[in-house]
């Protein structure tokens, strides 16, 4: 059974506020029966630095993504991992983690192409937690739990690929949520490694810039409902939009907000997005400040 | 070829297995010695590669034993482990044998399993850094004059 959603006023605004938690209902709620943690960090080694009491680690690239294929895990694999990680099929999945939960949302947005019933975020992540000096442990539960289900993964509702940003190219909303110089083209890749960025910079015609960070204030946790509105205002309910970053971490961070706190439905992350674009062969590419129009379009 | 103390610590890595891998590196971050009194953060050069904030400053004034110091915040125990890597293995070594080492060494390392390629990338990056600033105060005066490709 799920876990009574957080009451707090501050939620209550958003469309969705059974998705995102506080961390004083966290602190409230910890070792209740069927509250799973987990924490999910960019820096691999922070969990073992302390993290909140029973949470779970999580690693975006060793335990959500294929070792060899760029995709995620399937099924059983997904299964396999809940059982070590000893979360139910039933459980309340509470996501956590560093960089104003971007890899959280990543993991979150990951558990929801296998369809885990109740998964919300700890609102502020792992950097508010800490900087409040509330409770964490070096201890890993060692907790495994038998038969989570085998779920295949459903990529079609909330996952898109190049080719479906190219067929809805002008008919649907994009959001490019990198920074203004990846957006512009001004930076294609990092000093040193032109080989590992992408080979043309830029932004995907039509895109919209909106950065991430946006929509957290600066401790992390998610702008009010006011705010995000008028961030956001431009989409409508029935706009299939998609979102895109560079792998498509920062991306789930709005996707999330897209989804949950505004409440628009049919919103999809592009996770291929710059990496993948950007080094495409013949796809139409965007520089400069302007959004750009659809290829073919008069 | 490597100086003998980053040789070390590659063998040190080698010697355990993955799991234990990332408790080193845990190891090696707790350890980077604090920037001494003199030198502020704000005067180092930023790292934008590394994915955390990280500071290094190179002190070339003695080629023989040239000086590295580095800064990263504890929320960033990855960053801090790569810099402790380079501070034990490569502080006070010459520049010439700095400047030997392979662009590549952290491949040896075995951590590519475990850590993403992004990340391992800000290693690489605080390497090249390192020596082109080392090049740099070695170049003579004048115009540069380019050997070619």
């Amino acid at each position: 059974m799920p876990l009574p959603a957080d009451p707090n006023p501050a939620l209550t605004a958003y469309a969705h506020p059974e998705r995102l938690v506080t961390a004083d209902w966290l602190s409230g709620n910890l070792g209740r029966p069927g509250l799973a943690i987990v924490e999910s960090d960019e820096d691999v080694l922070l969990y073992d630095t302390g993290h909140i009491p029973g949470a779970v680690k999580i690693d975006w690239h060793t335990d959500l993504n294929d070792p060899h294929i760029r995709d995620y895990i399937n099924g059983a694999q997904f299964a396999e991992l809940m059982d070590r990680k000893g979360i139910s099929r039933d459980d309340t999945v509470v996501i956590y983690g560093d960089k104003s939960n971007w890899w959280a949302a990543y993991a979150l947005w990951v558990f929801t192409l296998f369809g885990h019933p109740d998964v919300r975020l700890l609102d502020g992540g792992r950097d508010l937690w800490i900087s409040n000096g509330r409770d964490t442990t070096l201890d890993v539960p060692t907790k495994q739990t038998p038969g989570y289900p085998v779920v295949e993964r459903d990529d079609a509702a909330i996952r898109a690929f190049k080719d479906d940003v190219l067929a809805n190219l002008g008919s649907a909303p994009l959001i490019d949520v990198r920074s203004p110089q990846e957006y512009t083209g001004e930076r294609t890749h990092m000093p040193d490694y032109p080989e590992e960025g992408a080979l043309r910079g830029g932004h995907i015609p039509t895109a919209t810039s909106i950065p991430w960070a946006k929509a957290a204030d600066d401790s992390g946790r998610f702008r009010g409902r006011a705010e995000l509105d008028e961030l956001y205002g431009f989409l409508k309910p029935d706009d299939k939009t998609i979102v895109y970053c560079r792998i498509g971490e920062r991306s789930s961070h709005t996707w999330f907000v897209l989804t949950h706190l505004l409440g628009l439905p049919g919103v999809r992350n592009y996770d291929g997005s710059w990496t993948e674009w950007g080094n495409a062969v013949r796809v139409p590419v965007a520089v400069g400040p302007e959004p750009g129009g659809a290829p073919g379009a008069s | 070829m490597m100086p003998a103390p980053l040789a070390e610590v590659v063998s040190e890595f080698q010697e355990v297995a993955d799991q234990d891998k990332l408790r080193l590196l845990l190891e090696f971050a707790d350890e980077l010695p604090p920037l001494p009194a003199d030198l502020e953060q704000a005067a180092m050069e930023p790292v934008p590669e590394c994915q955390s904030p990280l500071f290094l400053h190179v002190d070339s004034a003695n080629p023989e034993r040239v000086r590295l110091f580095f800064s990263a915040p504890a929320e960033a125990p990855t960053t801090r482990g790569f810099a402790a890597i380079l501070a034990v293995g490569l502080d006070e070594q010459p520049a010439t044998d700095i400047l030997a080492v392979p662009d590549d060494f952290y491949s040896d390392l075995g951590l590519a399993a475990l850590i993403s390629p992004l990340r391992l990338r800000g290693m690489a990056a605080m390497l090249a850094r390192i020596k082109r600033r080392l090049r740099s105060s070695e170049a003579p005066p004048g115009p540069a004059i380019s050997a070619g490709a």
